[in-house]
């Protein structure tokens, strides 16, 4: 059914060999990345606010565990009624009871990627509860059974016509047309009625604020907040590291992040929930619920290095801007979270085992961490998941699940050869003289490389024999 | 990776070449041009015979001790305080911010930053430097440039092989679209992810065609290799020069300061 990421290899394949999905993501990674760069069209701008961005990021996760404390206490002290789950099932377990606690049986959702990373609506679906998605993208996603492709545009695999196609197959009424307009409207229509009918209202969090307990939702579409404020019960889930200390913490990440995903400088709607409706107030739900996930970003936390991977507010630029991503989808990394980003916390949430083959899916070209709005230095931290999945843990460092999963002698073997090779000038200058006098050796087959290419040949001297002709 | 701007020295008397290990074997007449190219600049070129590979492949595969045996044993072929001038922005790279990040908190960690401040890329030493001037000798041509990722974002030099080019007044530089994306060989990962190094290098040599150049240029054998592969498996008649021949090409006569 749903793609894993233990079939990267073949998913990606068949990503490659499907012109329109190609031509979709292509399409869409080029408009998305012209927004950014108008958004950001003042360099030194740009450097100032993501220098601030990252800043921020950093300080709020020095002090993760006393700002979760004060985060639950200040929420608390709102009357948001705070949960801690450890993992999918436990976050679901939550979910279950405070939905059948109400008698709900229907509940809409807004966006939200840790609902995802939990499988939310499977889950719930399970205990006979309806989870049906209110954001456009998500909506899309879910009427032909399929995951998100992108973290911020869930339906970005998609162009009209399949959409359209989807809608005449799915939605009651609706007349194929190819307008974009009135696909939107048909897709609004439904979304509206459930709304009126859902008894709780499910949503993510961007920014939860431990200096006032406050839970803030980036939007574009209002859907957040009709799901926030229509049902009579509101439930919020977030991992760990989206707490921010201050409140004027907010907005500098916000502008980092609407410029870095969509080259908005603000979002059509933002949200900023503090509590249920109190006694005076005409609307908004009677009870408001917070869940804090950790599901393997501990792991991540405690190691210095790894821990900025943490630093992430979800924008999506990174995938933008892969050369990878951009060429192969969201779907082929079988992972919740795609492109960069998803290769560097994929392997903190399901282990390296399950992971190992995304963090060698990069030619370390480094452009994510040229437009990462809080500087994650995305292409170090592949290299150093790439060395944990080949070794054994090292005293000193916190193993991580699934360390050494890639571990392979041969390999070792040839690297320790290299090494060897490299390190030996003798050795080096035999084998490079080999290489020159038996290049009329060297097949004109070398496995994967000559797919596509032709073989390499050598020189027929070296430029070390060269230069010692020169210097006579 | 950081983002400080960096100092350039005043023009030394003499400069240690690091040639890379792809250059010795598959391109040395780069190697002979870029030589030469740093003579006419007015320096002197220490070439250590010894030298062998940065090491880069074991880095970027996860064996780092590995490439610590290979770093150290480089490092030591180069005692004097002469600058090391690198013929690749990706070699570069790897010596100039890798080889710190490998030996951070070791015994070793101040003679290692102290190599990797020495480590220069080929453009951005003859630019930022030697402040060469070039005088155009060569007829009317049209180039594409091709600049590595590492040279674009490690070693931010991007911009040194457009300003030699800029100095040729009869060379016109064509644009490519998508300049910027990798051209999709990262080393290792060409072989370990062949499908989507061929997507990405399909794509980069179609651009690189369709900028209509004569020529196609880059200071880079690591992209070189896989795009003249790539450009002569497809049949084209486009292959890429290494931007120091190019140069050399252009100064009939010899006349650079």
């Amino acid at each position: 059914m749903h793609n894993k990421p233990q079939l990267f290899h073949p998913q990606a394949e068949a990503a490659l060999a499907n012109p329109e999905l190609r031509a979709n993501f292509r399409g869409a990674m080029d408009y998305l990345r012209d927004k950014r760069q108008t958004a950001f069209a003042d360099p030194d701008e740009e450097s100032a606010i993501r220098d601030r961005a990252e800043a921020i990021r950093q300080r709020c996760l020095s002090k993760l565990p006393t700002l979760l404390e004060q985060l639950e206490a200040n929420c608390i002290a709102n009357g948001i009624r705070v949960h801690w789950a450890e993992n999918a099932e436990q976050a679901n377990a939550l979910f279950a009871d405070i939905i059948q606690s109400h008698g709900g049986t229907l509940a809409v959702k807004g966006k939200s990627m840790v609902s995802e990373e939990i499988e939310l609506n499977h889950a719930m679906a399970k205990e006979g509860i309806d989870c049906l998605e209110s954001d456009m993208g998500e909506y899309i996603v879910q009427l032909g059974d399929e995951t998100p492709s992108h973290i911020i545009m869930p339906a970005i695999h998609k162009n009209k016509q399949q959409v359209a196609d989807l809608f005449a197959e799915h939605v009651p009424g609706f007349k194929h047309t190819l307008d974009v307009d009135t696909l939107i409207r048909t897709g609004r229509d439904v979304l509206r009625e459930k709304f009126r009918n859902a008894d709780i209202g499910v949503s993510g969090v961007n920014f939860a604020v431990a200096e006032t307990g406050t839970l803030c939702l980036v939007e574009n579409e209002g859907n957040g907040r009709m799901c926030t404020t229509v049902p009579e019960v509101h439930i919020a889930i977030t991992g760990i590291e989206k707490v921010v200390e201050f409140l004027a913490d907010v907005p500098p990440l916000f502008s980092a992040l609407t410029r870095s995903a969509t080259g908005q400088t603000i979002t059509t709607y933002f949200n900023m929930i503090s509590g249920p409706r109190k006694s005076d107030e005409l609307d908004g739900p009677k009870e408001v619920h917070l869940v804090l996930l950790d599901n393997g970003r501990s792991q991540a936390f405690v190691d210095e290095e790894m821990r900025k991977t943490l630093q992430c507010i979800r924008c999506g630029a990174c995938m933008n801007h892969c050369p990878v991503y951009t060429r192969i989808g969201g779907h082929a990394y079988g992972t919740v979270y795609p492109g960069p980003i998803g290769k560097i916390i994929s392997p903190h949430l399901m282990g390296l085992e399950a992971t190992q083959d995304l963090p060698t899916a990069s030619s370390l070209c480094g452009a994510c961490g040229e437009v990462c709005p809080v500087r994650i230095p995305i292409p170090e931290l592949l290299q150093r998941l790439r060395r944990e999945a080949k070794q054994e843990p090292r005293p000193g460092v916190p193993a991580l699940r699934g360390q050494g999963a890639a571990k392979s002698n041969l390999e070792a073997f040839v690297w320790r050869s290299f090494s060897l090779l490299t390190s030996k000038p003798l050795l080096y200058q035999i084998m490079s003289w080999c290489a020159t006098r038996l290049r009329g050796l060297i097949p004109g087959k070398l496995g994967p490389w000559t797919r596509c290419r032709t073989a390499p040949r050598p020189a027929a001297r070296t430029l070390r024999e060269l230069m010692a002709k020169r210097n006579k | 990776m950081s983002s400080t701007i960096r100092i350039y020295p005043a023009k030394p008397e003499k400069v240690y070449v690091y040639a890379t290990c792809l250059v010795d074997m598959f391109s040395p007449q780069s190697g002979l041009d870029a030589i030469r190219l740093l003579e006419l600049a007015g320096v002197e070129v220490i070439y250590v015979p010894k030298q062998t590979c940065c090491g880069q492949p074991a880095y970027s595969s996860g064996y780092e001790d590995d490439a610590k045996a290979t770093a150290l044993s480089q490092m030591a072929l180069f005692p004097a305080p002469w600058p090391v001038i690198v013929l690749s922005g990706s070699c570069g790279g790897m010596m100039h911010h890798h080889y710190r990040r490998l030996f951070v908190g070791s015994e070793h960690e101040q003679e290692v930053n102290q190599f990797c401040d020495r480590v220069f890329e080929l453009t951005e030493f003859l630019v930022q430097v030697c402040r060469i001037k070039l005088n155009d000798r060569g007829p009317a041509t049209s180039v594409v440039l091709h600049t590595s990722c590492a040279a674009r974002r490690e070693m931010k030099v991007h911009i040194t092989s457009r300003q030699l080019l800029s100095q040729l007044e009869r060379v016109e530089l064509c644009e490519q679209a998508y300049e910027s994306e990798c051209c999709g060989f990262g080393g290792t990962f060409s072989v370990r992810h062949p499908a989507i190094s061929e997507a990405m290098v399909q794509d980069k040599t179609q651009h690189l065609n369709e900028a209509g150049a004569e020529q196609l240029i880059s200071a880079d054998w690591g992209c070189l290799l896989n795009i003249n592969g790539a450009l002569e498996y497809q049949g084209k008649d486009l292959q890429g020069t290494h931007l120091a021949s190019f140069l050399l090409s252009r100064l009939e006569g010899h006349d650079a300061q």
